[in-house]
């Protein structure tokens, strides 16, 4: 049988990138539990659209788990409560009748509210463009069979792959650090023969973008990894500052 | 009457793509500086498509919707994709990709593009090892396959059940290596509202910059449209929830042909509704069906007992389950390709025997796999989809089957190009699903992101350059031109009426009354009556949208409900066209099954005689019919035959 909730939201309301934000509160009343949480801000939205008044404003597009566009920080947990989960992959079930229920955007410096519980995660691609990836050109490459590569190494540079750069490591670290996502790539190509050419290289210019576009240092808290829906794992970071130490000492 | 010149080249089919390159014009590469192409799209077609253009030397403006070219919706594929490489020595090989494909599409795509499709499919895996993405490998270092519907043999490559992600990822870092170098312009959150043609050609776009609501005018030597499909026409789908159709009627109305609308694609695995609120479907891969075997109970007593509740799955012997795919299509079994397979789900449930609350359901099982090869390897191999199902159900389905209904998925049809992926429109160009050109009436899986990759990556890059070499002289032109103007203002006008129309109905409940009609009138099954009613009822959504939408906040801010009810209403003219055609197509072929056309056992009945032609739209003005041109297909390398897979 389809079971229902009530709840209270606290949701965090700003107009635009220079405006001071504030919460409001709302309530909600017969949500089913298996609607997930973004479908209950849809509900929200549409009774405030029959109120006649602006929707409210939050990044999502595939809605199941992949994509990396939906953010929302949730009763002090980036993606919410649930483990291994995005906010799309959130479900009311995991809230109790009459619970209030805070949400908002990622907070961190890297990151600037641009309405509501929309944020600016550009930054990410910039540290992308600084040096994540092969510097390969279309056409002229070797068969894909040419280079073996073991079935161990190929599986630990998909479960570093799997990142899909959501930026919840970030909002969950008390420093505003992208160690994580930056060690995730760092270290997914440096383990592939096709990447290990350019990886101190790449781990450089990464590093250095990260820190030019105000994201702090990381301290190995171990928030981003515990926060993390892809279940990316810290180890990658000591990958990662390995090969920075590598391209520190040829310089 | 219009010809339709799809610009085949001569020559044997195993030819065709050599002559082409071999005696098509070429930019060389001071004037590739000089030459601005804007790509719009970063899905794995627009990706790819503006990363080697830019390696090439072209000047690229590249724009999506979302606020990272990464998030495209091809970031979703998880099965696989196709090549010819033969590495498991099963009997493959370029022809048999090929022939495949046009027998999947059921007889109704264009042999040439197929042939090259499958021609430079094995470049793409190539070009991706090289680009670091992480395919999944067999012990001794090389890649491994899987099988997908429709194919005896196994072609398909697949990063975990995340293959989509990890191709875009290459084809998102190749990008950004360009856009690091200044080759390519990058906008995101950029929302492209209409082509601007001069004398002809496309010349540019207004696009609207959807942080600030504001419209802004970009101009290009030619213009490529890389948006995807439409299949969110019916709310409901497996689509991400910006996918949409805006681009391709925007070119539509600017007199690029609409093929085939019709062609639709349902796909049979994907998690059952489960209520009003649902704002998607998901799906569960294709790949589920190697290991997955696909039953409903023999007796209706225990499908109603499972109904009510009173039942589990698990609590039906095997000699009492009803393996309908295996027992309909022994030599394919559960990988028969989609449409036959979201047919069969249908025509159970429609005789009483599905499953789940609502009746709507199937069940997908794994407890046979479990038990020969062990949860570990199951977990392996689909690991991340099981724990999806999970999340979303709240049921586990290592203990107890899956359930599955079909969804709509793809969309076949798309904008008219010919062979140099050139709509009807010079120097308009259509790349990945957004065109109309490999899939025929049915796609079979796994090649969707094939064709996304070769377009971009391998195709596009030669031909359009046989247009731009006569476009060296033409310089960057001023966008304040009164062609980008009046395009501007037609645009602000369109805006405009959408925000005074201040009525009471939200986006959302709109396009879900409109999603209703497609998936009863225009769905899985078609007949002359339903798809009248549906063309009925359009009419009357539209008039409903342009008299009682309520979009609240301002047309010159971030406006998410005016992002939406753009595009809803271009799902509506979509709408439209897809039943128009449906209706006009009396055969069933494919994913388009009428069911006035269907032989003694239930299988779609072509016409040969009278539809072997893809069908072209082309707009004759606001609330006038379009009107139908024909462009035939004809079949020198392969006998058309009914499709088997007895
Ligand atoms: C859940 C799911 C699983 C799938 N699995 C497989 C699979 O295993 N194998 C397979 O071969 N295929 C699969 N497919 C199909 C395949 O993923 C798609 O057909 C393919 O990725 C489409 O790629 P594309 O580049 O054409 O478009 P998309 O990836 O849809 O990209 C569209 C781009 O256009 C942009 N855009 C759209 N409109 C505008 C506009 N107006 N202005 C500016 N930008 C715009 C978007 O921002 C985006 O960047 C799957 C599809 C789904 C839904
Ligand atoms: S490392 Fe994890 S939390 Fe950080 S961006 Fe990637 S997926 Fe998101
Ligand atoms: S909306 Fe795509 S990951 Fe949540």
């Amino acid at each position: 049988m389809e079971k229902t909730i009530h709840i209270t939201l606290k949701i965090w309301r700003q107009k635009g990138p220079q405006a001071k934000g504030a919460f409001e509160t709302y309530q909600l009343n017969n949500i089913s539990t298996d609607s997930s949480f973004l479908e209950m801000l849809d509900i929200l939205n549409e009774k405030l659209i029959s109120e006649k008044k602006e929707t409210i404003v939050f990044d999502h597009d595939c809605r199941e788990g992949i994509c990396g566009m939906c953010s929302l920080y949730i009763n002090g947990h980036p993606h919410g409560p649930d483990e291994d989960v995005t906010t799309c992959q959130l479900h009311m079930r995991k809230f109790k009748d009459g619970e209030t229920i805070i949400v908002e955007p990622w907070r961190s410096r890297g990151f600037p509210v641009i309405k509501d519980l929309m944020v600016d995660r550009g930054a990410f691609d910039k540290i992308i463009q600084a040096g994540g990836f092969i510097s390969v050109t279309t056409g002229g490459v070797p068969d894909a069979n040419a280079i073996p590569i073991s079935k161990e190494k190929a599986d630990e540079a998909m479960d570093a792959a799997s990142c899909i750069g959501c930026g919840a490591c970030v909002a969950a670290c008390k420093n505003g650090s992208a160690m994580l996502f930056v060690a995730a790539k760092v270290s997914q190509l440096a383990l592939l023969p096709q990447g290990k050419i350019e990886a101190s290289r790449r781990a450089k210019a990464m590093v250095a973008k990260m820190d030019e576009l105000g994201f702090g240092n990381c301290t190995n808290t171990g928030a981003c990894e515990s926060e993390c829906p892809k279940n990316v794992s810290i180890s990658h970071i000591a990958r990662l500052n390995r090969e920075f130490l590598k391209a520190k000492l040829k310089d | 009457m219009t010809q339709i010149n799809s610009k085949i080249p001569q020559g044997p089919l195993a030819q065709k793509w050599s002559n082409y390159k071999a005696s098509q014009k070429l930019v060389n590469p001071a004037n590739k500086r000089r030459l601005d192409i804007i790509v719009v799209g970063t899905g794995l077609a627009g990706a790819s498509a503006a990363a080697s253009l830019g390696e090439l030397g072209f000047n690229v403006l590249n724009f999506c919707i979302q606020d990272s070219p990464r998030r495209a919706h091809s970031i979703a594929a998880q099965g696989g994709i196709n090549a010819a490489k033969n590495y498991p020595n099963d009997g493959d090989s370029v022809f048999r990709l090929f022939y495949d494909t046009i027998k999947g599409g059921d007889y109704r795509a264009r042999e040439a593009n197929v042939y090259r499709l499958a021609e430079v499919s094995n470049s793409i895996i190539d070009q991706c090892v090289a680009q670091g993405v992480p395919f999944a490998r067999e012990y001794g270092g090389l890649l491994d396959n899987r099988s997908f519907g429709g194919a005896q043999v196994s072609r398909t490559f697949y990063a975990k059940g995340q293959t989509g992600q990890q191709l875009l990822l290459g084809a998102y870092s190749a990008l950004s290596r360009q856009i690091s170098k200044g080759s390519v312009k990058l906008h995101t959150r950029y929302e492209m509202m209409d082509v601007v043609v001069i004398d002809g050609k496309a010349r540019g776009i207004i696009a609207r910059n959807l942080r600030t609501g504001r419209l802004e005018r970009f101009f290009g030597h030619a213009v490529v449209i890389a948006t995807g499909g439409y299949g969110n026409t019916f709310f409901l789908s497996t689509n991400a929830m910006g996918s949409n159709g805006s681009a391709a009627m925007q070119c539509f109305r600017k007199g690029a042909y609409f093929a085939n609308p019709c062609y639709a694609q349902i796909h049979p695995t994907c998690i059952p509704v489960h209520g009003e609120f649902q704002s998607k479907l998901t799906l569960m891969s294709e790949s589920l069906r190697n290991d997955g075997r696909i039953w409903v109970p023999k007796k209706k007593e225990d499908a109603e007992a499972i109904r009510a509740g009173k039942m589990k799955p698990t609590q039906i012997p095997e000699d009492e389950r009803d393996y309908y795919l295996e027992r309909r299509y022994p030599a394919f079994g559960n990988l028969v390709p989609r449409d036959v397979a979201s047919r069969a789900a249908k025509e159970r449930c429609d005789a009483g025997y599905g499953v789940g609350a609502t009746g709507l359901a199937v069940y997908l099982d794994f407890s046979e796999v479990i038990n020969r090869l062990g949860r570990d390897v199951v977990e392996a191999r689909y690991g991340n989809l099981f724990q999806m199902y999970y999340k979303i159900v709240d049921e586990d389905p290592y203990e107890t089957p899956m359930m599955i209904y079909p969804a709509i998925h793809y969309t076949m049809g798309g904008i008219w190009v010919d062979y140099e992926c050139m709509t009807s429109i010079e120097g308009l160009f259509a790349i990945g699903e957004a065109n109309f050109s490999d899939h025929g009436a049915n796609r079979l899986g796994a090649s969707a992101l094939m064709q996304g990759l070769a377009d971009g990556y391998f195709v596009l890059p030669y031909t359009i350059q046989n247009y731009l070499a006569d476009e060296i002289r033409t310089p960057r032109m001023s966008t304040e031109l009164t062609e980008f103007a009046e395009t501007e203002g037609a645009v602000q006008a369109r805006i405009q009426k959408i925000m005074a129309i201040k009525g009471n109905r939200s986006v959302d409940s709109i396009h879900k009354q409109l999603g209703l009609i497609m998936w009863d009138f225009v769905g899985m099954s078609r007949t002359k009556e339903s798809l009248q009613k549906a063309l009925d009822a359009i009419i009357q959504v539209k008039h409903e949208f342009w008299t009682n939408v309520f979009i609240p906040g301002e047309s010159e801010d971030l406006n998410v409900e005016l992002e939406k009810a753009l595009r809803v209403s271009d799902f509506i003219e979509i709408g439209e066209l897809m039943a128009r055609d449906a209706l006009h197509r009396e055969e069933s072929c494919g994913g388009h099954f009428r069911l006035e056309y269907q032989t003694g056992d239930g299988e779609a009945l072509r016409d040969d005689e009278k539809f072997s032609y893809v069908a072209c739209w082309k707009y004759e003005g606001d609330g006038k019919e379009p009107s139908l041109l024909k462009e035939p297909l004809i079949y020198e390398s392969v006998h058309m035959q009914q499709r088997n897979y007895k």
